[in-house]
């Protein structure tokens, strides 16, 4: 089995209503009920775990199995849905305000083999550097963490009952283990770029050798950072003793998958409108996160059904699907629910991506006290999962 | 970002709405019935109104007919728009595949709505309009009679003078069995204070001088009126509008607004009936009369 090595944590199970394919189903690999994800300076530690929860934490979902499955469902509706693979966009020419003999009022879209197509509502899900945002002129806020990701598939040392997703922030950037199976894991590494060129360059022995140092080391420690950290640990479980679970280690690396070593870089985006006349952009051409969190996809997935919800409530009351009145409605409900996520993701990376003791001990405790307090916890949750 | 967005709206607006004319009068050389009709711009309030009307149209003829075709519930039906004005209500219908005809006496309104049409080309092919009367529509062997699975007159009613001959005309204009909506105005006091007063002088949402409480009828009226010339009223529901949210909804109150459903009884069949029973010969010569 060769595993692609974009993996989808998705997080929201009400997104699930569009992939009711068998199919889907019954390649659905691994339910991880307990997230770890702590910090390399200090021994603070945060699980996620099922007492927090009603139903599983989360599915982790290769890309692939989602894009078999979505490409199974298009076949079978063939007779009201057109794809055309292998195919460019050269050109897209806007709706005029006026009517101009024999024009048509709609988006015209002309393609690489000279195709023209016109299109009452054109959607852009392009990818962060969306053709279809730049075109429109539409203005995005974006900036480069100095971070590229390094993915790899790896193979554990020995079968264990996979189903947990570890995640360490080191102080260049975190890095992140998600099960596959009983044998094999998905690595995720943000780290500098220079790093990450080094890791590409390192034979697998060395690669193997410095994934497991970076999960298991202990060599960010300060003495300070240990005896505060070790300090309020003792203080917090005199006033809730029951709380916080048992501690777990994460599974040891013994090898990686053949090829599947890839980098790329790392950046946040959020384009200012998601909407013009005609036009909607959704996914990552409306905003771009880093995977510290793994909600990228998630966040698309929501603007999907958002937009799709919305469409249907329009086309039932027989309005024009281009008109603004449902786009708006689509832009404000996403923008706010996107927005304070990756604001959060963002505060996120840039309070770890640092040494410096004083912001060590003040997340440390954040970290200690969060993981002991179940109603803090539960909040996270419910917001990630909305 | 916001003052991006309400630009974006008004262009959005801006780009349909076009030249209008207020208060045209029309009156037929042939009969009695004058229409004061405002053009209807695709103002906000007009637009938000039309939905509900659109509602009560698309759901019962849905219920009754059934969704043949996928994204084409109403494909294969035959849809009259009395007043149409600027399409608001044609429009939605003929998006959903019914085959719309909108009438409207003021030649102004007509242009106005083949230019917005014009931005919609799946339209071009199911929704037309002409300027014509209901009354020119209905003249006996003319284009419209008996032809239409359904009559929409919205806000129509209460700017008519005689109400009988509308009645008559949409008669005429159906087929047996088909349904006549039509929302308008109830006559109270409150309607005074609210859709005179409040509407037209206070907070100007129409134009000062659009309605004359004096043609605003009762749904009591209006239900005696129809079935004693042919309809059998199926129901009707009060509407209420909230000038906060700007939305309209249902009610139980039908002192203010109100939609009525109505459906054209069939015709009895004279092969079937018995020449000697009084009630077939009544039938028969109500009958007669309605169509000569």
């Amino acid at each position: 089995k060769i595993f692609s090595f974009t993996v989808s944590e998705m997080m929201c199970l009400n997104y699930l209503f569009y992939f009711d394919t068998q199919l889907f189903w019954d390649t659905l690999t691994n339910i991880y009920p307990l997230s770890n994800v702590w910090d390399a300076c200090s021994d603070a530690l945060i699980t996620f775990d099922k007492e927090n929860l009603q139903d599983e934490l989360a599915y982790i979902v290769e890309n692939n199995i989602i894009v078999a499955a979505l490409t199974k469902q298009l076949e079978n509706l063939s007779d009201q849905v057109r794809v055309q693979y292998k195919s460019k966009v050269v050109k897209y020419i806007w709706p005029k305000s006026h009517q101009v003999a024999d024009a048509i009022p709609w988006v015209q879209v002309t393609l690489a083999n000279g195709q023209t197509l016109q299109t009452k509502l054109l959607i852009g899900a392009d990818g962060p550097n969306s053709m279809v945002r730049r075109e429109a002129g539409i203005p995005t806020v974006k900036w480069n963490y100095d971070q590229s990701a390094v993915v790899a598939v790896l193979h554990l040392s020995e079968p264990t009952e996979n189903n947990v997703a570890w995640q360490r922030f080191l102080p260049t950037g975190p890095i992140a283990m998600l099960p596959l199976s009983d044998t094999e894991s998905s690595l995720v590494w943000s780290t500098s770029h220079r790093h990450a060129e080094e890791l590409l360059q390192l034979d697998e022995e060395s690669f193997v050798d410095s994934i497991n140092t970076a999960f298991w080391s202990n060599e960010n420690h300060s003495e300070l950072v240990e005896t505060a950290g070790s300090l309020f640990r003792t203080a917090l479980s005199v006033l809730m003793p029951s709380a916080g679970s048992a501690r777990q280690l994460p599974p040891s690396v013994a090898g990686i998958g053949p090829k599947s070593r890839v980098m790329f870089p790392l950046g946040m985006g959020h384009a200012s409108e998601y909407i013009r006349h005609r036009v909607a952009l959704i996914g990552d051409a409306a905003h771009r996160v880093h995977p510290l969190a793994g909600q990228g996809a998630n966040l698309g997935f929501g603007d999907v059904a958002c937009l799709t919800q919305l469409l249907s409530q329009a086309a039932f009351n027989g309005k024009d699907l281009g008109a603004m009145q449902h786009l708006l409605e689509y832009e404000t409900v996403r923008q706010r629910h996107n927005l304070p996520m990756m604001a959060a993701i963002d505060l996120m990376k840039r309070l770890y991506s640092t040494n410096a003791a004083p912001m060590v001990v003040l997340r440390t405790f954040g970290l200690q006290a969060t993981n002991t307090l179940p109603a803090m916890k539960a909040q996270i949750m419910a917001f990630a999962s909305k | 970002m916001y003052s991006k967005k309400f630009g974006r709206l008004i262009f959005g607006f801006c780009t349909r709405c076009l030249t209008s004319v207020v208060n045209g009068t029309s009156t037929s050389a042939r009969t009695a019935v004058s229409c004061t009709s405002v053009c209807k711009r695709h103002t906000p309030f007009l637009e938000r109104r039309s939905r509900i009307g659109f509602a009560v149209v698309r759901d019962n003829l849905l219920n009754a007919h059934g969704g043949r075709q996928p994204g084409k519930p109403l494909a294969g039906l035959r849809i009259l728009d009395v007043g149409c004005g600027g399409g608001l209500l044609t429009e939605p219908l003929g998006r959903l595949g019914a085959d719309v005809l909108g009438i409207d006496p003021v030649a102004d309104s007509i242009g106005t709505a083949e230019v917005h049409a014009w931005h919609d080309p799946d339209l071009r092919g199911n929704v037309r309009y002409r300027a014509n009367t209901l009354e020119e529509l209905s003249e006996k062997g003319g284009q419209g009679a008996g032809q239409f699975d359904a009559v929409v007159a919205s806000e129509v009613v209460e700017h008519l003078a005689d109400l009988e001959t509308f009645t008559l005309c949409c008669n005429q204009v159906l087929k047996p069995g088909g349904s006549l909506f039509i929302t308008t105005i109830n006559k109270t006091k409150l309607s005074y204070a609210l859709a005179i007063v409040a509407a037209e002088e206070v907070l100007r949402i129409v134009p000062s001088g659009t309605h004359d409480w004096d043609k605003f009828v009762s749904p009591v009226e209006l239900e005696r009126l129809l079935e004693s010339n042919g309809f059998h009223v199926e129901s009707i529901r009060g509407m209420l509008y909230n000038p906060l949210s700007g939305a309209w909804s249902w009610t139980e109150s039908t002192r203010i607004n109100y939609a009525l459903h109505a459906v054209k009884l069939e015709e009895p069949d004279p092969d079937e009936d018995d020449p000697e029973d009084p009630t077939v010969i009544v039938a028969q010569a109500k009958a007669r009369r309605w169509y000569n």
